[in-house]
Parts: C-alpha cells; sequence; structure tokens
C-alpha cells in the first residue's frame, strides 16, 4: 500500500482541525441554527449524562427534537462532558427522547461529534452494548424523520447509536470511522504513532462515505473550517436541515420507514 | 391425577441430568487440555468427551462452528444458507484478501458465520453460529448479509431464529462498510420482532464490541453459556485507562447475569433441551402481527 505525503496530510489535517478546540459544538448550533431550546435530563433509569444533550426546540416555526454529543472548549468543559464519550444512559436519555419526538410527531435532528462510546467499568456494569443496540433497533423503527448530521468525530460504535436515520449529512471536514486511527495503527503495525498513516488509510472522510454511499449530503464550511465562521457553517446547516426535511416529511410513513431500512440494508460489499 | 404429576417429576428428575446430544466425532490433537481460566489440565479426550468444558471450572471453551452445530442441531436437519457468500475488500486493506484466503484454507470456513435452518428435538428454527476461530469471527458484510437475510428468512418462513454468538466485534479491515453492519443487522432484528416471532441469542466466548452492541443483545430471550466473555469494551482498553487490574469475573457470563442483562446461564449438556423448550413456548400467533 502506496500512500503519498500529500494524502496521508490530507486526511490527518481534517482530523487536526475537527479536535481543536476553537471548532463549533453542539451548544453552537443549537443556539445559531433554533430557537426556544428547552434541554431535557436524565434517561428516567439512571442518570443524566451530560455527554449527550437534548430536548426540544422551534426550526423556524416546526417543533423538532435535538440531540447529540457535547464537546467542551477548555478542560473544565470537557471534563463536564466527558469529552464528549456517552455512558449508557445517555444513549438511553437520547432513545427516550426521539421516542417522545415520535409521539408528538415532530422531527429529530442528531448532532453527532464523539471520540466514541466511553469504555468504564461504569459503562460496562450498566450494559453499554445494550445502550447502543437498542439505539439502533429503536431509531429504525422511530415513525418520525432522522436526519444525522456528522459535525466533527464520529466515532465508531458511539456515533452509530445517533447515526440511524433517513439522510445523513456530513460537515466537509468531518470524519466517521469503525475504529479511531491511533487504534487501527495499534493494532495493524503495533505502533500508535502512526496513526497519520492508518488515518488515510481507513477511508473517513465526508467525500470517502459520500463514494460508499453511506453520506448522503456533504454541508461545506467556511474555507479554513467551520471555527473560522461559525455563522456560515450554521448557515450552511440550516439550509441544508430546511431541505431535507421538507423531503422527508412530506413522505408517508410506510415509506420513510421503508427507505430507512433500505439505506441500510444496502450497505455491504459481497460476493456468491 | 396427582399420582400422574408424581409420575412427571420423577421422569423430570431422571431426565434431567442425562445427556442428550449426538456423540460428537473425536478429533485426535494434541494429548492434553490446560483450562486458559483456572490453568488445570486434562486429558485431551476426557475434555472432548465432557463437550469441550472444563472439569474443574466448568469454563466452556470455544467451539467451531461445526461442532457447535453438531451438539445443536437434530441429525441430518441442518440445510444451509448462503454457504458461498464471502465478503470483498472495500477499502483495500493491506494483507487483509492474504488473510482471508489463509483462513478459508485453515478453517475450511468461508467465512466467519454460518447459518441455515435446522431442527432442535423437532423444534424447526433458523441458526446461525459465529465461529470465533475465523477472524475472531468479527463483522464484515459477509456476516452482516448472511445474519441480516437469516433474519429476513425468519419472517418470511415464520420462524424462530437462534443465533450463537461469539466475535471480536466490527472488522476493521472493511472499514465504515463494517460499522454499518450494526446498523444492517439491528434492522433486520426488529422486523423479525415486529412479525411477533422469537429470538434467541446464545453469547458464547467471547462476545464483544460491535456484536455485543447489535444483535447479540436484541434477543427476546439472552442465554450465556458458563464463563463466557461478554462486554463492549475491550478488558485492556479499561484497564489502560483506570490504571488498575479488574477482577476475573468482571465481564463474564455470570457478572451480566448479576447486572441484569442476560436471563440465564445455561451449559452445554442443557442447551439442547432448553433450545427446544422455550421455542415450543413461543409459538407466534396465528395471524401475522404488524410486522412489515
Ligand atoms: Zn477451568
Amino acid at each position: 500500500m502506496n500512500i503519498s505525503p500529500a494524502n496521508t496530510s490530507g486526511t490527518w489535517k481534517k482530523i487536526e482541525l475537527i479536535r481543536q478546540p476553537s471548532r463549533p459544538t453542539v451548544k453552537d448550533y443549537i443556539q445559531l441554527i433554533f430557537s426556544q431550546f428547552y434541554e431535557m435530563h436524565g434517561d428516567r433509569l439512571f442518570g443524566d449524562d451530560e455527554a449527550i444533550m437534548g430536548g426540544v426546540a422551534l426550526f423556524g416555526e416546526t417543533p423538532v427534537t435535538v440531540i447529540g454529543q457535547v464537546k467542551g472548549k477548555n478542560f473544565e468543559e470537557n471534563k463536564k462532558h466527558n469529552f464528549a464519550m456517552p455512558h449508557p444512559e445517555g444513549y438511553r436519555k437520547a432513545l427516550r427522547l426521539a421516542k417522545q419526538a415520535e409521539k408528538f410527531a415532530r422531527p429529530v435532528i442528531c448532532f453527532v461529534d464523539t471520540p466514541g462510546a466511553f469504555c468504564g467499568v461504569a459503562a460496562e456494569e450498566r450494559g453499554q452494548g445494550e445502550a447502543i443496540a437498542q439505539n439502533l433497533m429503536e431509531f429504525m423503527q422511530l415513525q418520525t424523520p432522522i436526519i444525522s448530521i456528522v459535525t466533527g468525530e464520529g466515532g465508531s460504535g458511539g456515533a452509530l447509536a445517533l447515526g440511524i436515520c433517513d439522510e445523513l449529512a456530513m460537515l466537509e471536514n468531518a470524519v466517521y470511522s469503525v475504529i479511531s486511527p491511533r487504534g487501527c495503527a495499534n493494532i495493524l503495525w503495533k505502533d500508535a504513532s502512526r496513526e497519520k498513516e492508518a488515518a488515510e488509510l481507513l477511508k473517513i472522510t465526508a467525500q470517502d462515505l459520500k463514494d460508499f454511499g453511506i453520506c448522503d449530503y456533504i454541508i461545506k464550511e467556511p474555507p479554513g473550517g467551520a471555527h473560522l465562521s461559525v455563522g456560515e457553517t450554521a448557515e450552511a446547516i440550516m439550509e441544508y436541515l430546511f431541505d431535507a426535511l421538507n423531503k422527508i416529511s412530506q413522505k408517508d410513513v410506510a415509506i420513510m420507514l421503508q427507505e430507512r431500512y433500505n439505506k441500510f440494508r444496502r450497505i455491504g460489499e459481497f460476493e456468491e | 391425577m396427582l399420582e400422574d404429576f408424581f409420575k412427571v417429576v420423577r421422569i423430570r428428575m431422571e431426565k434431567s441430568y442425562k445427556e442428550d446430544v449426538h456423540p460428537g466425532v473425536q478429533i485426535p490433537k494434541d494429548l492434553l487440555f490446560k483450562c486458559p481460566r483456572c490453568q488445570h489440565t486434562a486429558f485431551t479426550e476426557e475434555f472432548e468427551s465432557a463437550r469441550k468444558v472444563c472439569t474443574y471450572c466448568r469454563y466452556h471453551s470455544r467451539l467451531t462452528a461445526k461442532e457447535r452445530l453438531r451438539m445443536t442441531a437434530d441429525k441430518d436437519s441442518f440445510v444451509e444458507m448462503d454457504a458461498n457468500l464471502s465478503g470483498k475488500d472495500p477499502i483495500g486493506f493491506p494483507g487483509y484478501e492474504k488473510k482471508i484466503a489463509e483462513l478459508r484454507e485453515s478453517t475450511s470456513l468461508t467465512e466467519a458465520v454460518i447459518t441455515g435452518h435446522c431442527e432442535i428435538r423437532g423444534q424447526k428454527t433458523v441458526i446461525a453460529i459465529m465461529d470465533s476461530h475465523f477472524m475472531m469471527a468479527s463483522m464484515g458484510s459477509a456476516v452482516g448479509e448472511k445474519i441480516t437475510r437469516a433474519f429476513e428468512y425468519g419472517v418470511l418462513e415464520r420462524l424462530p431464529v437462534v443465533i450463537f454468538t461469539a466475535s471480536g466485534g466490527a472488522r476493521m479491515q472493511e472499514g465504515i462498510i463494517s460499522l454499518m453492519q450494526m446498523a444492517k443487522t439491528s434492522a433486520a432484528v426488529a422486523r423479525h420482532h415486529a412479525a411477533g416471532l422469537l429470538y434467541i441469542t446464545i453469547i458464547t466466548d467471547p462476545t464483544t464490541g460491535g456484536v455485543t452492541a447489535s444483535f447479540a443483545s436484541l434477543g427476546d430471550i439472552i442465554i450465556a453459556e458458563p464463563k463466557a466473555l461478554i462486554g463492549f469494551a475491550g478488558r485492556r482498553v479499561i484497564e489502560g485507562t483506570i490504571k488498575q487490574r479488574l477482577p476475573e469475573e468482571f465481564q463474564s457470563a455470570e457478572f451480566m447475569l448479576e447486572h441484569g442483562f442476560i436471563d440465564m446461564i445455561v451449559d452445554r449438556p442443557n442447551m439442547r433441551r432448553t433450545l427446544s423448550s422455550l421455542i415450543g413456548m413461543h409459538k407466534p400467533k396465528k395471524t401475522p402481527g404488524n410486522g412489515v
């Protein structure tokens, strides 16, 4: 496998860009894109996970449910939000809010930005795997439109748990991967320092995912990245959401669910 | 009347410790088996005839899919589906094609799961068995597609689905395509549930990562084998984070039972009877449910 230096820097530059502290977070987008946001807390089972936030808001005149992983802009904020790495109760809160959206027939908009689901003792004790699995199954059948937007890091199953949707969009510099480049380099070469190579190898950019038919739409960022103009980025997201919601909301629910099933059903490369 | 009941009880008591599986084919290998859990050694012959269960600590060691099938399905009842379905190399991962080719040679499997339908003590069911000897039974396109088709066949034929899980998780070598298999299989489970049909998961050693976080955790009934490792995150990853050793029972079947994530632990001699009884008690309603 030959990787040209130019290529290597391509994916890695994006990763550096989306990991920098000034990268806009779900909090910025909620403030700029929606009005009257009321945050809802807790999974009604164990606790409230601040790695995921969610609530009801207006998109124009339309009530919507907004859910997303929360990154911080400094160490204190990141500590509070556990570096956007949710525990099971975070995913269960997301599911509770999605069910609430279904009951009141409003669309669900997920903002995905996480290094992954948290790996720890408490997360295992409370069923991290079960919580993610339930979200995959339940979001698949949710009788209301779902749009997911990867705004930064789409880290594995922890991202996918908010990624079952009718349409998946990605910000231009966002990535979405089955494993962190670091983890991949560690397994493949027993050398974590080769993560830049692994990043390229894994094909994780928005364009890669569009080529695979997994990402439906790439939302342009301002030149130099979203952090250089949060306002412009928010406007681009708004524009996309407006069109996507219009399109999906017009569909008959049964057709929408069938298309959602097909969207994931056809992913896979095999022969027989 | 009462006497009939006593008779039933007596028969049950006699039966409960009898084994009911076809004699497995003996594969002479090394002379000794060393249990990875309790370190005890036993003669391989003794270990094999105990269905590869450690006689000291009851650790149910890993089986090949073929061994599992022989222990589970009624003789000659298994009809394989999608036997030749194999994955491609979607991201051109270094060494992946070669590795797959070698594994096909050494395991005589085409992929990490075999699927089909069979009867278990006369109860017809769809069955999928994952084999950890094939790339740690990680889930790529082929595993995802075969599992999905198994559920779709179950819906079509109105049959239960029984899956013996074992997996290291999503198959990194297929990149994002492998992650999406979690979504695809969970979608297929959802439809099988919506059709009012029974899905039983039997978690075997080891079941981790993306398989735990998808279809393995979605059974109506979740069974585990004694001492099986079950978890989402790798043990070493967690140990690295918390900078201390985890107790041995962490992420074991017994641990998961205690924390409420599995229904029961069933050992090998009782597996066939348990499965056939449960299937018999969960016949679908005559009219299909609101499934699609
Ligand atoms: Zn032992």
